[in-house]
C-alpha cells in the first residue's frame, strides 16, 4: 500500500479547506469554471460523497448512531472510496482533481471529538498528498455568523452537539468550531498547508489562487518538452 | 456446519450454567452491517473501502455491543474478530502496520478458537452442502486468482489458510480440528471454556474469572471475551 506523500501521479490535486462559512466552496468552483475554460480536464470530488458510504452516513446522522471513533471510521470509509474511485485514476490519468474537503477536514473534526491525533493520521495514511491545500481561514466570528445566519436550524452533528459541551446548537457550534480552528493552526505547519485570507474581497482571493496553481500547471508543461 | 453452530451450541450451555452471553458477529452492527452487505451486492467496493467499512463495523460492535456487556460481567462470543478482517487485508496486498493500527484499540480476548480445517476441498464440500453455491467474496474473486469461481475459490481459502496458520502461532490460537463431529469439536470447545470460567459460584460471592481482559482498565475481572474464529469466510 503506497502512503501519504510517496504517490507520483502525472496529474494534479488541488484541495480546499477551513470551517464551514469559510468560503471554500465558492472559490472552488471559480476555479473549476476558470480551469475547464483553459482547457484541462478536471474532477471535481466532494467530502461525504461515496456512493456505497452515503446511505449509512445519513441513518447514522439521523437516528444518532455515532461515536467518535465510528464517525471517524466511516468518513475514512467513504474517503478511502472517493480515493480509489474519483482520484487516484484521473490522476494516473493526467487530469486535475478539485477536492472540496480532504483529510485535513477529518484530522480537525475528529480530533476535536476527541480521537487521538496520531491514529486519525495513521487511519488516512493511504491518501494522495495534495499538490496544494488550500486552508481558508476565517476568524471564529466572521465564520460562525455566515453559518447561523444562514441556516436556521444546526444539525446535530454539524453542531457538534455530541460532544455535550452544550444543549444550545449555537453555542455547541461555536465551541465545536473553535476546536476545529485550532487543529487546523496546527496543521498549517504540521502540512505545509497554504493559507488564504478568508476575509478579504471573494476576487482577490481567486486571483491569489489562480497564480499559485498556474505555477504547477506550467511546470507540468514545460516536462512534456 | 461451523461457527454459527458453535456458537448457538456454546451460549445454550453457558446459559444452562448461568452465565449470561451476548453473542456478535462480522457485518452484525446497527451502524454499518447493512451498509457493507448492499455494497457487496454490486462490484464496486474497492480494497481500502472494504477494510475501513468493517472496521467501522467493528469498533461500532465494540463500543455499544461488547464493552457494556463486559462491564455488565456478560461472557462475550464472537464470530470473528479482528484476525478475519487483517487477513483478508493481507490477502489483498493492505499494509499490515496499517490495518493493525486501526484496529489497535479492538480488546485482546481471553481466547480465540480457531475452527480449522485442514484443506480448502473440505471447504468446498460445505459450500455444496450449503445449498448456496459459491459466493463471490468468499471466492476471492476480487483478486481474480482462478478462471472460475471454483478455481478461485481453492486459491484464496489456500492462501488464507496459511495466513490464519501464521496467525495462529503468533498470536497463540487455540487450534481446533473442525474436520470432526459437531459432538466432538463441541466438547472440546467446552472444556475449553470451563477452564476460562470460574465456576460453580457460591451463593453471595461474584463470580470472577482468572483472566481478565488485558487492554481495557475500565473492565471489571470478571469479565472475558471468546473469540470464534475460523479460516472459512461468511459462511455460517
Amino acid at each position: 500500500m503506497i502512503s501519504y506523500g510517496q504517490h507520483q501521479f502525472p496529474g494534479k490535486l488541488f484541495v480546499v479547506e477551513g470551517t464551514d462559512g469559510s468560503g471554500k466552496s465558492t472559490q472552488l468552483a471559480l476555479l473549476y469554471q476558470w480551469l475547464k475554460a483553459e482547457g484541462y480536464p478536471v474532477f471535481f470530488s466532494e467530502w461525504n460523497s461515496s456512493p456505497l458510504v452515503k446511505d449509512t452516513t445519513k441513518r447514522a446522522k439521523k437516528r444518532h448512531l455515532f461515536t467518535p471513533a465510528t464517525f471517524s471510521l466511516l468518513h475514512a470509509t467513504d474517503f478511502a472510496d472517493r480515493t480509489e474511485r474519483d482520484i487516484v485514476p484521473p490522476l494516473k490519468a493526467g487530469a486535475i482533481v478539485l477536492a472540496d474537503r480532504y483529510i485535513y477536514t477529518a484530522f480537525a473534526r475528529d480530533v476535536a471529538r476527541g480521537c487521538d491525533r496520531a491514529w486519525v493520521r495513521d487511519v488516512y495514511s493511504f491518501a494522495v498528498k495534495p499538490t496544494v491545500a488550500f486552508f481558508f481561514r476565517a476568524p471564529l466570528d466572521v465564520a460562525v455568523d455566515r453559518i447561523v445566519s444562514g441556516r436556521p436550524n444546526l444539525k446535530y452533528y454539524e453542531a457538534g452537539m455530541d460532544l455535550g459541551e452544550s444543549d444550545e446548537p449555537e453555542e455547541s457550534f461555536t465551541i465545536f468550531q473553535g476546536k476545529i480552528l485550532e487543529e487546523y493552526d496546527r496543521m498549517v505547519s504540521e502540512f505545509g498547508l497554504t493559507v488564504i485570507d478568508a476575509t478579504r474581497s471573494i476576487e482577490r482571493q481567486q486571483r491569489e489562487m489562480r497564480l499559485l496553481i498556474s505555477q504547477h500547471l506550467k511546470k507540468r508543461r514545460g516536462k512534456t518538452h | 456446519m461451523g461457527r454459527s453452530t458453535h456458537i448457538a451450541l456454546l451460549r445454550t450451555w453457558l446459559e444452562s450454567r448461568g452465565h449470561a452471553v451476548l453473542d456478535t458477529g462480522m457485518t452484525r452492527s446497527v451502524l454499518a452491517g447493512r451498509g457493507i452487505k448492499e455494497a457487496k451486492q454490486g462490484h464496486t467496493l474497492g480494497r481500502l473501502t472494504m477494510q475501513l467499512f468493517y472496521a467501522t463495523d467493528f469498533i461500532d460492535r465494540l463500543e455499544n455491543e461488547m464493552l457494556p456487556a463486559l462491564r455488565a460481567g456478560f461472557v462475550v462470543l464472537t464470530d470473528r474478530y479482528i484476525y478475519s478482517a487483517m487477513a483478508r487485508a493481507e490477502l489483498r496486498g493492505i499494509d499490515t502496520g496499517w490495518i493493525r493500527s486501526i484496529y489497535s484499540m479492538a480488546l485482546v480476548p481471553d481466547a480465540v478458537f480457531y475452527l480449522r480445517i485442514s484443506s480448502p476441498q473440505q471447504l468446498v464440500e460445505r459450500v455444496l452442502s450449503s445449498g448456496r453455491g459459491f459466493d463471490y467474496w468468499e471466492s476471492g474473486m476480487d483478486l481474480h486468482l482462478g478462471d472460475d469461481f471454483y478455481d478461485s475459490f481453492i486459491e484464496y481459502q489456500k492462501r488464507m489458510l496459511k495466513v490464519f496458520d501464521r496467525m495462529s502461532s503468533e498470536y497463540g490460537f487455540h487450534v481446533l480440528n473442525a474436520s470432526r463431529t459437531v459432538r466432538s469439536v463441541a466438547s472440546d470447545l467446552r472444556r475449553a471454556v470451563t477452564k476460562l470460567i470460574d465456576e460453580p459460584v457460591t451463593p453471595g460471592e461474584d463470580n470472577v474469572s482468572q483472566l481478565q481482559v488485558v487492554r481495557d482498565k475500565a473492565t471489571p475481572a470478571k469479565s472475558t471475551v471468546k473469540v470464534l474464529d475460523l479460516n472459512k469466510e461468511a459462511l455460517s
